[in-house]
């Protein structure tokens, strides 16, 4: 895999949520996915990026264009240093929610896109990273 | 490094005569492409070769970059023209005899370095013809991938059983790729047509398995979220079976087994009814609002 | 900062959310339409959310939370305008808005809305 593009974002007020949002619907349409593939991806991104800063305590959003063999897609990695999560399958479950609602953010996002990887530890934050193929 | 560039470029004219004559009739096509054009295409191609072939045997290389682009653009012209992959490739190839023919003549004497150049262009040449023919088979894949969107787009086609209401008559299989595009033809048509109710009918459809059967749920979810009723119709008796089977909850979901009392229902649904004309030879039915 | 602007139609509330919301701008339009349901006493809120590209888990507890608080206040609350893109990831996602009726645009929500306010006052 390739990258052809990347570009580091700051998760840290509720405007950085929003402006990654924005930065997410600009490299999908770059890439002409369709309407509802954008969408899906923005929303995603939407979901990440508010966990990294609510339950994360803020962190970075890395955007990245790769390109596999024929495919190009979007990779985007989200962490943080914060508490971690203490049980990733039960917090990729549907409708869990430790407060707060965290119910749907990682399992709906999952859902939304074509590769979703996570890693977290207790103490030391949580590294999220998504792909969505065009 | 290998001899034959030089050689090449030395006898450039009798190479290139040599190739157009070598074209046999077939792979020719007078018809596609007339002698200037193509001498044009053959002195360039021939051009480019040598100087590439003089610092590099490796086709993949920065070196024959020029070379790569100039085949791809070729390539691409000929297939929109109407040449076959295999015609096009075998522009690239004829040259083969031709070079060959230069290469015996300034080596007769030194049979083995001879074999040894035969051996370096040959492979050189076979590989700009392979180059040739992925980049021809890759546009016609382009072509037949947007081919197939297109009948995706004409095969789900979304008609108006009246004002507010839209029927989808479904045929043949569904796969995902179809039921996605099923999806949004629907979800924009009834925004489009402003309707109430969706009636998605999967008489034609001969059989639904979970995948599917998700995705037509999906569907339907959407269809409300976005505040229009939609209804499945046209269940036979074995897709019920089926979907018992396979414990699909189809609960939320108003289906009826025929599309004419979805129909039925949609009208109700908008308190219209049917009801025949008061009169005594009145023979249509008006619709007539509740 | 910039509030949502909230329009009164005779016993409805109209509200039309046309701007990508942060956070904070979300809970501020909860707590606004909420005093003005109250101050007004209106029977119905009317959301339009036919600007909206995305709408994800937050927004969607949003607009739940706006739905529930109004039925305590005995308001009906109706969403219109939701995009297709928007309502097949909503089901992507799982949410499923309880408690929400959604009309297709503005004109079909407030005849839905006057539907609720007027079968009660018939009671």
């Amino acid at each position: 895999m390739t990258t052809l593009k990347s570009e580091t974002f700051p998760i840290v007020t509720s405007d950085d949520v929003v402006k990654v949002r924005q930065a997410a619907r600009m490299w999908a349409a770059e890439l002409k996915f369709s309407l509802v593939d954008q969408t899906k991806f923005v929303t995603a991104t939407s979901e990440l990026a508010r966990n990294t800063l609510e339950h994360g305590g803020g962190g970075l959003m890395t955007a990245e264009v790769v390109e596999n063999g024929l495919r190009k897609g979007i990779r985007l990695t989200f962490t943080d240093s914060g508490p971690g999560i203490a049980n990733i399958e039960l917090a990729l479950k549907d409708g869990y929610s430790t407060g707060g609602g965290m119910g749907l953010g990682l399992s709906g996002s999952k859902r939304l896109v074509n590769e979703f990887y996570i890693n977290s530890e207790l103490g030391r934050g949580t590294v999220v990273t998504i792909i969505r193929w065009k | 490094m290998a001899a034959f560039p030089e050689i090449v470029r030395a006898h450039e004219t009798a190479i290139l005569s040599g190739w157009m004559s070598d074209m046999s009739a077939s792979t020719r096509r007078k018809d596609l492409i007339n002698d200037s054009d193509l001498q044009a295409q053959a002195t360039e191609l021939l051009k480019l070769f040598t100087e590439a072939s003089q610092s590099s045997g490796d086709v993949q290389s920065d070196a024959f970059a020029a070379t790569r682009s100039f085949l791809k653009e070729i390539a691409k012209t000929r297939m929109e023209t109407g040449f076959s992959a295999a015609e096009t490739s075998m522009f690239v190839l004829s040259m083969k005899q031709a070079v060959f023919n230069a290469l015996r003549d300034a080596l007769k004497s030194n049979p083995s370095e001879l074999i040894s150049e035969i051996w370096t262009a040959g492979t050189v040449i076979d590989r700009l013809a392979m180059l040739t023919v992925d980049t021809a088979v890759g546009f016609r894949e382009q072509t037949i991938a947007r081919q197939q969107e297109d009948m995706l787009e004409l095969s789900t086609p979304v008609v108006k059983l009246w004002e507010g209401v839209l029927a989808l008559p479904l045929i043949g299989t569904l796969d995902s790729a179809r039921t996605q595009v099923v999806m949004e033809s629907l979800l924009s048509a009834i925004v489009e047509t402003n309707s109430q109710v969706a009636i998605i009918d999967i008489t034609g459809v001969p059989t639904v398995d979970t995948l599917v059967a998700q995705h037509l749920i999906k569907t339907i979810t959407a269809a409300r979220l976005m505040g229009a009723d939609c209804y499945l119709s046209g269940i036979r008796p074995a897709i019920a079976q089926t979907i018992v089977h396979l414990g699909i909850d189809l609960t939320d979901i108003q289906t009826k087994a025929k599309l004419s009392d979805a129909f039925s229902l949609a009208l109700t649904r908008m308190g219209k009814s049917v009801v025949a004309l008061k009169q005594a030879a009145a023979s249509t039915p008006r619709v007539k609002e509740v | 900062m910039d509030r949502i602007p909230i329009l009164k139609m005779g016993d409805c509330l109209l509200v039309t959310i046309q701007v990508d919301m942060h956070d904070e701008l979300a809970m501020s339009l909860q707590e606004d339409l909420t005093a003005q349901i109250a101050k007004y006493a209106s029977r119905g809120v009317l959301i339009d959310i036919s600007s909206l590209e995305i709408v994800d888990s937050f927004i969607g507890r949003m607009l739940a939370n706006i739905a529930a608080m109004s039925r305590v206040l005995d308001a009906q609350t109706v969403l219109t305008g939701m995009q297709p893109a928007v309502a097949i990831t909503l089901v992507e996602l799982g949410m499923s808005l309880p408690g929400i009726r959604t009309a297709l645009n503005v004109e079909r929500g407030m005849a839905l809305l006057q539907e609720f306010i007027g079968d009660d006052t018939e009671e």
